[in-house]
């Protein structure tokens, strides 16, 4: 199982730069996903590793070897495309099996990986059907089953779920999670679903305009993100930023902004190496809990905007002076609109973050 | 009248101009010709004057060596340029499916030929195969080689040549549009999947452009059967009857011979042969549509 390093990858097109530096090293046997807005540049940095797109700069190892100027079948590689790519004209089996056949191996040792193949994506009732005969679910399967033939130890996958219906994508997660057990091999992820990457990978890469934002395992990202922009794209519903002002009082740092006025920890204060300027603060909804009695110094007072009931819990969009803040609440919890209700904030689940350049502090 | 019923019938209303236009211009001189085939004609005769004959003149024409000489060559001659201009214009398609600084302009040059009027093409070629002027003769000698008697000994291949001089870009052109349309992500997989280049031929792009192959082939296979103009200027069927198609046979017949009834049960033979190849092609689309269904019906079941 090789180790993939990508060195200053660089990709233009014509004089528009899409990909500004990409340092990437991706180690054995790990599930890394790469996550991002549309436009960002996950499929173009898979392709590049694919072999599908030249590189403009920088090089891709893959066990130390440069293979950038490889052909994409020379780097030992399988990939899961978006839109399936079956061969229209060739049925399951022999899609599954094209590789195998164009290395000449024996018929015996293809029908035997066909089979296994099959019995792991559950497509053994449909070897001979076309794609045409498939519906979106089974031809997702057709894809990895495909690509799981190759046995090759890099597994590429661009967006394999998102031609999926939300019930079937959930259903196929939960398989990929059962088959990269199964499985051993490197494999990387693109999409930009950010549960996807949250419950598959080992390691998350946050890619947003051309640049990589942060790397790390999920939690690491969950609970430090590096900026505001993977602050708020990691979790859902997404963090809440309110603009504040920092300014001591007596001995406590406190976060003053519009209708509030939070106390930071000593700890956290000690860290940030400022007691004033301007700084967004950021609370993850799901650190925010509903407490009439909380200390002002520890409380929001938000008013109830919008209450959307999604079954145990209901999200709420509530109104922070002229901030929005989205809270979760248990469904039995009563409340009217317009309702001014206080919520206790979670110290250590405070984040802070520079006004100008949105870095953590 | 019901509204009803009104509606049912403006369609057929709307049509009816169309349906008279086609009666007149294709059903009835069709009608004649079938009706001629069964008669002893001489031009100078109305269709009135003339003589019943039966099936004599198609008995004649199956046993007349002249006839199936003309015959064969047609077949020789179609078949060859078919095999030949699509075997070309598939390979160029292929060739030329990429994006090359200046593709777009030699694409352009590439189907200039077709638009040539075929009258202008037979005289071009008649040009350049002359025996001591002709451009052919004249590279070939400024060589040191032998002149080649083109139009003489080599008559039919030479006007096997012009003929694909002029219809492989038709050819060309089909199978570019075809290569562009195949999806190109299965291209990519294929990469992936380690085949060559010339392993996305044989196994993705070539079965993918299979349809659209079969029908612009059997396009000019039907085409191939009626070429006229181009030979006629070019040998007149000649030399012998080497070059004489049936086409160019049937004119003969009609003018030259002065046998209407004849050059009729010609026509008809010739018509018989094409209809075979429609309907051939009919069959071909009319069976992927019913497998298209069939899989379709396949899905629904599934689910
Ligand atoms: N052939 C091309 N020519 C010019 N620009 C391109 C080309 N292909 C991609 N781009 C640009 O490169 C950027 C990155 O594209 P890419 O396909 O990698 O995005 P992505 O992160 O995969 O987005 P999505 O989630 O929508 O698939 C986009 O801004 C896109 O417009
Ligand atoms: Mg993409």
């Amino acid at each position: 199982m090789p180790e993939i390093r990508l060195d200053g990858l660089v990709k233009r097109y014509g004089n528009v730069q899409v990909l500004h530096g990409i340092d990437l090293a991706m180690h054995d046997n790990e599930f890394t996903a790469l996550v991002g807005p549309s436009g960002c540049g996950k499929s173009t940095t898979l392709r590049m590793i694919a072999g599908l797109e030249g590189v403009s700069e920088g090089e891709i190892y893959i066990d130390d070897r440069p293979v950038s100027q490889l052909d994409p079948k020379d780097r030992g590689l399988a990939m899961v495309f978006q839109d399936y790519a079956l061969y229209p004209h060739m049925d399951v089996a022999r899609n599954i099996s094209f590789a195998l056949r164009l290395q000449k191996r024996p018929k015996a040792e293809i029908d035997a990986k066909v089979r296994e193949v099959a019995e792991i994506v559950g497509l053994t009732d449909f070897l001979s059907r076309k794609p045409g005969a498939l519906s979106g679910g089974q031809r997702q399967r057709v894809a990895m089953a495909r690509a799981l033939a190759k046995d090759s130890d890099i597994f590429l996958m661009d967006e394999p779920l998102s031609n999926l219906d939300a019930k079937l994508r959930g259903q196929m997660r939960a398989e990929l999670a059962i088959m990269r057990q199964r499985v051993q091999k490197n494999m990387i992820y693109v999409t930009h679903d950010q549960i996807e990457a949250m419950t598959l990978a080992d390691r998350i890469v946050v890619m947003h305009g051309g640049y990589i934002q942060q790397q790390g395992s999920p939690a690491e990202l969950f609970k430090s993100p590096a900026n505001k922009f993977v602050a708020g794209f990691l979790g859902s519903p997404p963090m809440n930023f309110l603009s504040s002002t920092l300014a001591m009082e007596g001995d406590t740092l406190f976060a003053k902004g519009q209708g509030f006025n939070i106390a930071i920890p000593a700890e956290k204060a000690k860290s940030l190496g400022r007691t004033d300027g301007a700084v967004t603060l950021g609370i993850r909804p799901s650190d925010l809990n509903h407490d009439p009695n909380a200390p002002d110094e520890t409380a929001l007072d938000l008013q109830v905007q919008v209450s959307e009931y999604i079954g145990a819990q209901s999200v709420l969009i509530c109104a922070c002076g002229s901030a929005n803040v989205t809270v979760e609440l248990k469904s039995e919890t009563p409340i009217a609109l317009n309702e001014t209700l206080r919520f206790a904030v979670r110290p250590e689940a405070i984040h802070l973050f520079d006004d100008k350049t949105e870095l953590a502090l | 009248m019901s509204t009803a019923r009104a509606n049912r019938i403006t369609p057929y209303l709307f049509m009816a101009p169309a349906a008279v236009i086609m009666a007149i211009a294709l059903l009835y001189p069709l009608g004649f010709m079938v009706y001629g085939s069964f008669r002893d004609w001489d031009p100078s005769q109305s269709i009135g004057e003339t003589e019943f004959v039966g099936f004599k003149n198609y008995v004649t024409l199956w046993f007349d060596p002249a006839f199936r000489e003309s015959l064969s060559v047609t077949l020789i001659f179609a078949f060859s340029v078919v095999t030949a201009e699509m075997i070309l214009g598939v390979g160029l398609a292929l060739l030329l499916d990429r994006n090359i600084r200046g593709m777009s302009l030699l694409r352009t040059l590439f189907i200039l030929p077709m638009m040539i009027a075929p009258v202008v093409v037979g005289l071009m070629w008649r040009y350049m195969y002359h025996p001591t002027v002709g451009t052919f003769n004249r590279t070939l000698k400024s060589m040191g080689l032998e002149g080649v008697d083109w139009l003489g000994q080599h008559a039919l291949l030479s006007v096997i040549i012009a003929d694909i001089w002029q219809w492989t870009p038709f050819i060309f052109i089909l199978a570019l549009a075809a290569l562009q349309s195949l999806p190109r992500s299965a291209l990519e997989a294929a990469r992936i999947d380690g085949a060559t280049a010339w392993q996305q031929i044989i196994h993705i792009k070539l079965p993918l452009m299979m349809p659209v192959l079969v029908v612009t082939a059997l396009l000019r296979l039907i085409d191939a059967f009626k070429v006229l103009e181009v030979i006629l200027v070019m040998t007149e069927g000649g030399p012998g009857l080497s070059t004489e198609i049936v086409a160019l046979r049937i004119s003969r017949t009609a003018t030259e011979f002065r046998e209407l009834g004849t050059a009729a049960a010609m026509s008809n033979y010739l018509l018989i042969l094409l209809l075979l190849f429609t309907i051939g092609m009919f069959t071909l689309t009319r069976l992927q549509e019913a497998r298209a269904k069939r899989l379709a019906r396949q899905i629904q079941e599934d689910e």
